[in-house]
């Protein structure tokens, strides 16, 4: 067999790791039962603590993927508003958390002021739900996902990260402010704490436990 | 929160017959051709890399010895999510690797793949 395993830290020569390419680490590998995996998305502003999340409940180090993108539109910095063609590539970091040996959670982070996100369709169609990460320094952020996350009928959970100096709204203010209907959670959470960061994972599926059981809630 | 979870009801997910998970990804993943895939598609190589292979495709078939996701392949080979999509393409259909379909959340996802979601997180 050419191939190799590699025990190294460095994450430089894992499994297929030949000419440049690396592979997972051999304890990045999953076992071979894994048969179908699920995902979930958690989106938020800029620097409000996605790749931390993922990065605390995740069993391997976060890894990073891409897309490119193009669109047909207004060139928005472009004066004259031609219709022009963008493209972008937008990078985002992901985790993973075997929930069995044949079932797999993937978390995605993707930065919500990013429209381009919402463009790349594979990343919520299919997704069981979303955390929405609110930074309480910039909600107008926050208030544009959540509204992006309605129209395409993504459940989300909304968890206000706690950092020092940011302004401490009362949930029930923060509720009204996002116009948050009463049934979606809102809780308050410390993405560098693996258990917060889990507790708010499990809060999201409690919640679409209860959207199965009450089927007209949309 | 505590681990109630390794004493809780079994499901489908938890453990019981690949048949009925076939059922589960195959059903509602038919309306996808049999050789596209998403990012938590995961692949699992069937055959090794042969001499002269083109590097990506080699590689592909070495990190896939056991099942890994098309974003973790996208990420180990640092190339668009569209790109691996169409390697991968290539050696589905040439059945150099197997696909495990993702579990459709449909509209709402059904109970029992909620159930083992929430006790694998309960176990960690
Ligand atoms: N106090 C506090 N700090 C946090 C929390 N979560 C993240 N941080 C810190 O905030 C900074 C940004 O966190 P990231 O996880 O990189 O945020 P991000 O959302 O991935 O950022 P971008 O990908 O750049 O948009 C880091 O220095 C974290 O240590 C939290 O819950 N509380
Ligand atoms: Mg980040």
């Amino acid at each position: 067999m050419d191939y190799r395993i590699s025990d190294d830290d460095g994450g430089t020569s894992g499994v297929g790791g030949v000419g440049g390419i690396t592979g997972p680490r051999r304890e990045d590998v999953l076992p071979a039962s894994a048969a179908a995996a699920v995902k979930v998305v958690i989106v938020g502003g800029f620097g409000v603590g996605k790749t931390t999340m993922v990065g605390s409940v995740s069993e391997i180090r976060p890894l990073t993927t891409e897309e490119t993108m193009t669109q047909a539109g207004v060139g928005v910095d472009d004066l004259a508003g031609v219709e022009r063609k963008t493209e972008t590539t937008v990078a985002m970091d992901f985790g993973r958390i075997s929930l069995n040996e044949r079932l797999v959670l993937y978390l995605f982070g993707t930065p919500g002021q990013e429209r381009f996100w919402f463009l790349w369709n594979g990343l919520f169609e299919g997704a069981l739900g979303a955390v929405v990460l609110l930074d309480t320094r910039r909600l107008e952020v926050s208030f544009d996902v959540v509204g992006r996350l309605e129209e395409r009928g993504v459940p989300f959970v909304v968890a206000v990260n706690a950092f020092p100096g940011a302004p401490a709204y009362p949930l029930q203010e923060l509720r009204a402010a996002l116009d948050l209907p009463d049934a979606v959670p809102l809780i308050d959470c410390d993405a560098r704490d693996r258990g917060s960061s889990r507790d708010t994972l499990i809060t999201l599926v409690s919640y679409l436990q209860a959207l199965t059981m009450t089927p007209e809630t949309s | 929160m505590s681990g109630q979870g390794s004493g809780g009801p079994a499901t489908p997910w938890d453990e019981g017959g690949p048949e009925r998970l076939y059922t589960v990804s195959r059903g509602r993943a038919g309306r996808h051709d049999r050789t596209s895939v998403e990012l938590v598609t995961l692949i699992v190589a069937r055959t090794e890399p042969e001499p002269g292979m083109q590097p990506e495709i080699a590689a592909v078939l070495r990190m896939c010895q056991f099942p890994l996701s098309v974003a973790e392949i996208s990420a180990y080979l640092v190339l668009p999510v569209s790109t691996v999509s169409v390697i991968l393409a290539g050696l589905l259909k040439e059945r150099r690797v197997e696909a495990r379909a993702p579990v459709p959340a449909a509209v709402l996802p059904d109970t029992e793949l909620l159930q083992a979601v929430m006790h694998g997180l309960q176990n960690l």
